[in-house]
């Protein structure tokens, strides 16, 4: 044993932090650190010296604990006394409840892939500072799972098509987009899944993701949502910073890193790309109050945001992603696509669809000039005369989907809206179909991956989901037809709103 | 006079998700702890085998050898969901903030003679780096386990063993007037001094545990449950025999959390061997294999304190843990015979 010689030195906030952190960590001596870490060299990655990675935020677990708790009390609060007031009788419209009914089955379980994922990650990863900071973000993804579930734990008793939330996400068709899409994250390596989470899909995305559900619920008059928005705001800020540390620490560790870093970045936004489908639906069709339009957020979120960020990546080598500018040409259809896609196979969704009226038509047209009146609004005024004749259009027959984005074959070509977009490849003696060059591109990087995809519509022909009948498949999704399905203007859900809003109305 | 607030009543159509009805019947209203955590993991119809594990499916119940109808019987007896979980750290945070202030303001590192400051670096701050393996081994249940209630418990398990070493961190800090060099000193016992390195070899041994089950028991319920006692209670019990209550008042949170600790980690093996006769068989089998281990590893780190006496503290200390398993979890083993 030695005696501390050196008189004792005052730490700084830096090197106070890092003894809090990576200073517990020490260099394995009875155990080889590649069996330690296995998955740390999987990927071709290069990292050199974990020291210098740069911690993105610095949250010793007190403080952690200190702040979490005042957060969740204030949540709490306003959560009990949603429920008591019976406040679900102020949002706008029961419509507005269907963009609830996606969220929960489609987003909040990815805040539990998340919370695994970055555990996963918080294990994988061989820097002590790395480590922590993912660790935290597990804990703060099983926060807004929990705190998610809890808020609308509440209008699941007032509202159908809740019920089933965690059932239907492993099943459904439509969410198996949501989920193959973390599924691919996760079962990457590290280093990619965390490329695809904290910076193409946290730092990239973000805005275009949870922030249009949140501020969609503020104009909506959805106190309890929009004040679990306001309550995840600062952890998500904590997420976008370590997902900008993680980009730059890779590039900076090594060359060899950038083409790695940048065909994942290609890949991830595509995929993000792909999966934001269901928010610009949900931006254009689903709030009875609207906050903005889907084209009007990809314009400021990333054509400018994202834009800036990758001018700024661009001194290590970085540049947009491949296919951005597909994008860009499919900002005036892609709702419209969508909404149209959801509206064909309401019998087969968990939520209610409907035809916007007509001043929802004249929002569209205002925000769409160059495409709504000219390729949507007909079509929308067919399907409404239908309706009115008692012929209210659904779809009998099951989709193609992509092989990768999973979604139903229906988005068109980059230079003609008209023309339904398809692509093949070939494998192994097999044809796989994808709705664009961009998932065919990651298809083709990675076939031995997505051969494997759960495909809901070649499982139902396959005799997996409970039989080849819709209601038999619907029974297997434990999706109550005429309840939790088919249009808006014939639901119980909107039966009981008007009798609820006429009962307090009168009372 | 009687003062009537009119308001508007609603009738529920249910009262809480199919999946936790049909686990607590249905027209009953769920706990925040049901509703947060029952089935919460994806258990069907994954998209893709992972790149590090092409063996297993994304969540699988075959990455440990014990085997159970359902999971989620492992249920939390504190019912820990993230909310619950974090007000009562910051309850806790709380108190060790006032002791840590109270033993500041009163200048009472600079009272404490400097050998036994020596003696804490060498036999209690090291410590912080057994914390660290905790977290990377229940970050590890946490991340590769199976079913969202022993998960999400392990998660918590994790992040609270890194703040008891960033607890630990801070009182190496302050008996030092905010220096590294007592922190220093501990990390380099910790490397090389002689009564560690058993220790240390058990952490990196115990990092490369593959069935998550056994390593969850032989970190939270062998090691933790043979360790906690030595130090929190045995040896911090000579030293505030030598120089009073102060390091005492700074581990108040680990006193506190261990209690509650062993409650969860009990629950977890009581459930587990009452499942099967097989799981019974395994799990004593890994108490049997880590408690012999474990004591191997403790014994040089007693004996720096208790000298020849070491042996019989650790006696008796195993005699607590077997009788703690029989109590609490319905578990026996024999001890290893010496060969």
């Amino acid at each position: 044993m030695s005696t501390p010689t050196s008189a004792p030195k005052k730490l700084g906030l830096r090197e106070k932090y890092a003894r809090m952190t990576r200073d517990l960590a020490w260099e394995p001596s009875y155990q080889p650190k590649d069996k330690i870490y296995p998955q740390a060299g999987l990927e071709g990655i290069k990292i050199e010296d974990w020291d210098r990675w740069e911690d993105p935020f610095r949250l010793t677990m007190d403080a952690y604990w200190k702040y979490q708790a005042e957060k969740e009390r204030k949540l709490y609060a306003i959560i009990d006394a949603f429920a008591q007031n019976n406040a679900q009788l102020n949002v706008t419209d029961a419509r507005y409840v269907n963009a609830l009914k996606l969220f929960l089955t489609g987003v909040t379980p990815l805040e539990y892939a998340a919370h695994r994922g970055f555990a996963m990650v918080g294990r994988a990863f061989p820097g002590a500072g790395a480590q922590v900071a993912c660790q935290m973000q597990s804990i703060d993804e099983l926060r807004h799972v929990q705190t998610q579930i809890h808020t609308i734990s509440h209008y699941n008793k007032y509202f159908s098509g809740f019920e089933e939330w965690r059932h239907m996400h492993d099943r459904v068709w439509y969410l198996s987009v949501p989920k193959s899409f973390f599924d691919d994250a996760m079962s990457a390596g590290p280093f990619e899944f965390i490329t695809a989470i904290s910076f193409s899909f946290e730092y990239v995305l973000t805005n275009l993701l949870f922030m249009p559900f949140m501020s969609g619920a503020a104009y909506n008059g959805d106190m309890a949502t929009v004040t679990f928005g306001f309550s995840a705001q600062s952890d998500e800020a904590r997420h976008m910073t370590l997902g900008l540390e993680v980009i730059k620490f890779m590039l900076e560790q090594h060359p060899d890193n950038l083409p790695i870093v940048q065909r994942w970045i290609d890949k991830w936004f595509w995929r993000g790309y792909r999966l934001l489908t269901l928010v610009a639906m949900m931006m254009d069709y689903m709030l009875p109050k609207r906050v903005m339009s889907w084209q009007e957020a990809w314009e400021m979120y990333f054509e400018q945001n994202g834009g800036a960020l990758f001018a700024d990546l661009a001194r290590y080598g970085i540049r947009m992603p491949r296919h951005w500018e597909v994008s860009v040409k499919e900002k005036d259809r892609l709702s419209h696509e969508a909404w149209a896609t959801f509206y064909n196979y309401g019998h087969a969704a968990a939520f209610h669809t409907w035809m916007p009226d007509e001043s929802e038509m004249a929002w569209l047209a205002e925000k769409y000039p160059a495409s709504f009146d000219a390729r949507y609004r007909p079509r929308y005024e067919h399907w409404i005369a239908e309706e009115r004749a008692g012929r209210r259009f659904y779809n009998p027959t099951l989709p193609m989907l992509c092989q990768v984005c999973q979604i139903p074959m229906v988005f068109t070509e980059p230079d003609d809206p008209t023309t339904t977009c398809y692509r093949e490849s070939h494998y192994h003696g097999e044809h796989y179909h994808f709705c664009s060059d961009g998932c065919k591109d990651i298809f083709d990087a990675e076939p031995e991956k997505y051969v494997q995809s759960w495909l809901p519509v070649h499982q139902i022909y396959q005799g997996h989901c409970g039989g080849g009948s819709v209601p038999e498949v619907l029974r297997w999704y434990r999706l109550e037809a005429g309840r939790d399905n088919l249009d808006y203007l014939s639901s119980p859900d909107r039966q009981n709103w008007q009798r609820w809003k006429g009962e307090a109305a009168a009372g | 006079m009687q003062i009537d607030i009119r308001t508007t009543a609603v009738t529920p159509l249910r009262q809480t998700f199919g999946h936790v009805a049909r686990r607590i019947g249905s027209g009953k209203p769920a706990s925040r702890y049901q509703e947060a955590t029952f089935d919460l993991q994806p258990e069907v119809n994954f998209h893709y085998r992972p790149y590090w594990d092409a063996g297993h499916e994304l969540y699988d119940a075959s990455r440990t050898a014990i085997v159970m109808d359902d999971w989620y019987a492992c249920t939390d007896p504190r019912q820990y969901y993230y909310g619950a979980w974090t007000q009562t750290r910051a309850r806790q945070q709380e108190v060790m903030e006032r002791n840590f202030a109270f033993v500041e303001q009163r200048g009472l590192p600079e009272l404490l003679d400097e050998g036994w400051k020596r003696r804490v670096a060498a036999l209690v701050l090291p410590l912080r780096h057994v914390e660290y393996a905790a977290n990377l081994n229940n970050t590890a249940v946490a991340a590769y386990g199976y079913g969202a209630a022993l998960t999400q418990a392990a998660s918590f398990c994790a992040m609270d063993r890194l703040g008891i070493a960033q607890y630990l961190t801070r009182i190496g800090l302050l008996l030092d007037s905010n220096g590294s060099a007592l922190l220093d000193a501990a990390k380099a016992d910790w490397l090389h001094a002689a009564h560690l390195q058993p220790l240390r070899r058990l952490c990196e041994d115990l990092l490369v545990v593959e069935d998550w089950f056994e390593l969850l028991l032989a970190q939270d319920f062998v090691l933790d449950g043979l360790l906690y006692p030595l130090v929190y209670e045995r040896i911090e019990a000579e030293f505030s025999r030598e120089a009073g209550t102060t390091l005492a008042l700074l581990s108040g949170f680990m006193d506190e959390w261990y209690a509650e600790h062993t409650r969860w980690i009990d629950q977890q093996l009581k459930v587990v061997a009452a499942a099967s006769a097989a799981n019974r068989e395994r799990v004593a089998g890994w108490c049997r294999q880590w408690s012999e281990r474990v004591r191997a590893a403790l014994l040089p780190l007693a004996s720096e304190v208790f000298g020849d006496g070491a042996e019989a503290v650790l006696d008796e200390l195993e005699a607590a843990l077997q009788a703690r398993a029989q109590k609490k979890c319905g578990l026996s083993w024999a001890p290893e015979v010496a060969a």
